[in-house]
């Protein structure tokens, strides 16, 4: 039944946008996490007075930068149809590493590298056993987990703080955009790598490839695509994202520990999946996970704005979106022919 | 019909672009191919015919590196050539599609095409030109789909085009195509054949594998025939029937066959016309046309058909094991709804894979636990079988079959195809169906077996059980049979009583040959 006999310009149904030509069947999860973001917002903006503010915002970034880099890593290898479990454990062991050669009096930028060289050296290693002795990346990343963990450990097992001057101060540095509001030098360089991984995942035959590997493995094969360099090189990318990752968390923190960032792997998959990205690879986006972390930095800043939950209570509104999100993804793979 | 397709192909002056001599390839125990030799010419469309086993794909997968071959040279261009792999052979101008679509359902059909290969701009893919590169390569083959659009939104038939597309994007000079259009249907076909005849006027050698016969002669040139893993022959299309070709691939003289006697005491006994199994208008797209199909009490109705003719697909359908999408089943006279496989053995139905190992016994399973699962399946879970009545029953069918060894602990796996054959016979024989469908019961087994088991079909049939007897050797089927049901290109065509040779049979599964040839004549 038609009640209007005129046809509203403008004013297509949502479902018809959504599975229009001009919008993708798999951005639609992307813009259902922005969505999702700008409702949280609007609830925070509704009831709690200050949530609006630019400061806000800017610390959404500045909290998060370490995840939004991990996720970056994680998303490349997702996007293979991989899974990187170890990316928690190499930011402690970055952390552990960093405090530890600072405190021994090299100098700064000679610690920078190291670290990135160790991370994207864990991340070769376990890639090269992934491809070549084609072991699930579950297990591998799995004893890579605990490897660097371990480590940590024999570096120190107290907390050792950073008191290196140009750490500090690039720390505490602010950057101002505004009168009240100031970012870190950590948001610079994450949203810098994510511009990185935007280009390479989505623009270079290395990117294609990747979602070619993640797409079907076997036709990539025999398509004579460099299918082991690209599924050893995303964990060289993770291993790297993970203790770029790690140094913003020791400027974070201005610590190596090694408890630090347990568990946070699992906030990066989580991250990466309420972006969009498919856990079966193939299908995903660099920009998704970037919001997907910013969903999660929202609902812990109105937890924390609503005063009387614990923070616990993070965990449980992850858990739910994230089954909410996989469960949507599953229907709207379905519905494709 | 296209004249154009029938031209004979144009050989003066041409030299072959592959040419293999004397091809021999061997795995442990199995001689795939003999001193096979076999030429492509440029602008042919040759295809490569043989029955299951024939060494159809070992050729293919000698001719791109697949597999090395152990004695035998390869040319290309007149120059010997060894391939590493399907890369290294494509990189030499030797593209293969295969049945199954091997590109990346998720990603465009611009990339699909041109991945690996794509044009770049400051080190970045170039999206646009991409675009346009690949809506130019498919303008070519007549194909108007938009190469932005993600591959798994288009049909199958659609992706195996822009498989095509790919292989010819690399300016193959050889384009291997095995059995392309199993999947597709008649316009599907239509449209590969359309962009087979541009690609083969071009200039580009085709190899084309395919089960369909109708299909063979429509759209090639020239075929060499192979039979277990030696050449037969290669023959101008036009210059052989199809009657000559069918029996050059089973390997029989015609007037030969005709002196087959059915066993002794088959002959004069009549089956009974009471119906147990009655199917009308039965079918499901791409698999089967919807066929009628009575079988009657003490019957065993033969299926008769080469590969790939819908004879397993026929008894999979009765069975439940793919859903029919047309029609109706009814036993003794009650309308079945074939859901599943269960809903069929609840009613009688039992069926014997063609595929033992895979779909038939569990090869870790002792003979007992083997034996025992249809009838525990039967019995529902929470019935659980006294071990004694096990035991008595294991014993009374190990006996029954001749099983060897005797031994109701030993392993399934472990046994030879025949007594595992066996075993799988009895399982369903415990459960007293109704209905009985084997299919390829006597493949792969000794002499010995085979007549075991055909004699025990006969057997079962005059104890008044019906059976469907699917099985590649035409002998088997019209000795076995009281009727015969002949399938050809996933449609039943002819329906044969008691008194059916192989040759008639094989007259019917060649039989367009003789309307045309009459025709052309």
């Amino acid at each position: 039944m038609t009640t209007s006999a005129t046809p509203v310009k403008g004013k297509a149904p949502l479902g018809a946008i959504l599975r229009g030509r001009s919008v993708p069947g798999r951005v639609v999860p992307v813009i259902a996490t922005f969505v999702l973001f700008v409702l949280l917002f609007g609830v925070g903006a509704a009831r709690y007075e200050g949530f609006t503010s630019g400061q806000v915002v800017a610390n959404l970034f500045i909290d998060n930068a370490f995840l939004i880099v991990i996720a970056v890593g994680m998303t490349f290898v997702i996007v293979t149809g991989g899974i990187d479990l170890s990316v928690g454990a190499v930011v402690a062991l970055s952390t552990m590493v960093a405090a530890a050669s600072l405190r021994a009096g090299l100098p700064a930028p000679l610690v920078v590298l190291l670290v990135l060289l160790m991370g994207s050296t864990l991340g070769l290693l376990m890639g090269l056993v992934i491809h070549y002795f084609e072991i699930q990346p579950f297990i591998v990343t799995l004893a890579g987990m605990f490897l660097a963990r371990g480590l940590c450990f024999v570096v120190g097992v107290e907390s050792i703080s950073i008191k290196d001057p140009t750490f500090r101060s690039f720390a505490t540095a602010a950057i101002p955009l505004s009168q009240n509001v100031s970012i870190t030098w950590s948001v610079v360089i994450a949203l810098a790598l994510v511009a990185v991984a935007v280009w390479v995942l989505h623009r270079t035959r290395f990117g294609r490839t990747a979602y070619a590997v993640g797409g079907s493995e076997s036709s990539a094969t025999l398509m004579g695509l460099p299918v082991a360099k690209v599924k050893i090189g995303v964990y060289v990318i993770s291993g790297l994202c993970s203790a770029i990752a790690g140094l913003l968390f020791s400027l974070y923190m201005l610590s190596g520990y090694g408890l630090h960032a347990v568990g946070m792997e699992l906030d990066a998959i989580a991250s990466v999946v309420i972006g969009g990205t498919l856990l079966s690879g193939g299908v995903g986006y660099v920009l998704g996970s970037l919001l997907g972390v910013l969903v999660l930095g929202v609902i812990q800043t109105l937890i924390s704005f609503q005063g009387t939950l614990s923070s616990w209570w993070t965990k449980i509104a992850i858990g739910t979106l994230l089954l909410l999100f996989i469960v949507m993804q599953r229907v709207f793979m379905r519905r494709q022919p | 019909m296209s004249v154009d397709a029938k031209q004979a192909p144009r050989e003066a002056g041409r030299a072959a672009v592959v040419q293999m001599r004397g091809i021999s390839v061997e795995f442990p125990g199995v001689k795939a191919l003999q001193e096979v030799d076999f030429r492509l010419l440029p602008g042919e469309v040759h295809a490569l015919m043989g029955e299951n086993g024939a060494g159809k794909s070992t050729l293919i997968k000698a001719l791109t590196g697949v597999y090395t071959p152990t004695a035998g040279v390869t040319l290309l261009d007149g120059r010997e050539v060894s391939f590493s792999g399907p890369a290294d052979a494509q990189d030499s101008g030797i593209s293969t599609v295969y049945q199954e679509v091997n590109l990346c359902p998720n990603l465009t059909v611009a990339e699909n095409i041109l991945l690996g290969r794509e044009p770049r701009r400051f080190g970045a893919v170039d999206g646009r030109a991409c675009r346009a590169r690949a809506a130019e390569l498919l303008a070519d083959m007549g194909l108007h789909i938009d190469p932005g659009s993600v591959l798994a939104e288009h049909p199958i038939a659609i992706q195996q085009l822009v498989a095509i597309a790919r292989a010819v994007a690399v300016d193959a000079k050889v384009l291997i195509l095995d059995e392309p259009t199993s999947s597709l249907d008649q316009d599907e076909v239509a449209e590969l054949f359309r962009i087979m005849r541009v690609l083969r006027d071009r200039g580009v050698a085709i190899l084309f594998v395919s089960h369909f016969l109708e299909q063979v002669y429509e759209i090639s040139d020239r075929m060499t025939v192979l039979r277990n893993g030696r050449l037969v022959g290669e023959h101008l299309t036009a210059d052989l029937s199809r009657l000559d070709l069918v029996s050059l691939m089973i390997g029989r003289e015609l007037g030969a066959l005709a002196e087959v006697e059915r066993l002794a005491g088959q002959a004069g006994e009549e089956a009974s016309t009471v119906p147990v199994l009655q199917a009308t208008g039965v079918g499901r797209k791409g698999s089967v046309a919807p066929f009628d199909l009575q079988i009657n009490r003490g019957e065993v109705v033969g299926l008769a058909g080469l590969l790939g003719s819908g004879r397993t697909e026929l008894a999979r359908l009765l069975f439940g094991a793919d859903r029919p999408d047309s029609g109706q089943v009814r036993i003794d006279g009650k309308a079945l709804h074939l859901r599943s496989p269960r809903a069929a053995i609840a009613a009688g139905i039992a069926y014997c894979s063609e595929d033992r190992k895979g779909e038939g016994v569990v090869a870790d399973l002792s003979i007992r636990d083997n034996l025992i699962l249809a009838m525990q399946a039967a019995n529902g879970w929470a019935r659980p079988i006294p071990r004694k009545t096990k035991d008595q029953l294991v014993e009374k069918w190990i006996k029954a079959l001749d099983i060897r060894p005797a031994d109701p602990d030993a392993l399934v796996g472990k046994l030879s195809g025949g007594n595992q054959q066996k075993v799988l016979l009895a399982r369903w024989l415990i459960t007293k169906p109704k209905v009985l469908i084997l299919d390829e019961p006597t493949r792969g087994i000794d002499i010995g077996a085979k007549t075991q088991i055909q004699k025990l079909v006969a057997e079962l049939a005059q104890e008044g059980m019906a059976v469907v007897y699917i099985s590649a050797e035409l002998e088997e089927v019209a000795r076995l049979s009281h009727r015969v049901v002949v399938m050809k290109d996933r449609s039943k065509i002819a329906e044969l009583d008691q008194h059916a040779t192989v040759d008639d049979i094989m007259r019917l599964i060649a039989h367009v040959d003789e309307r045309s040839e009459a025709v052309a004549a």
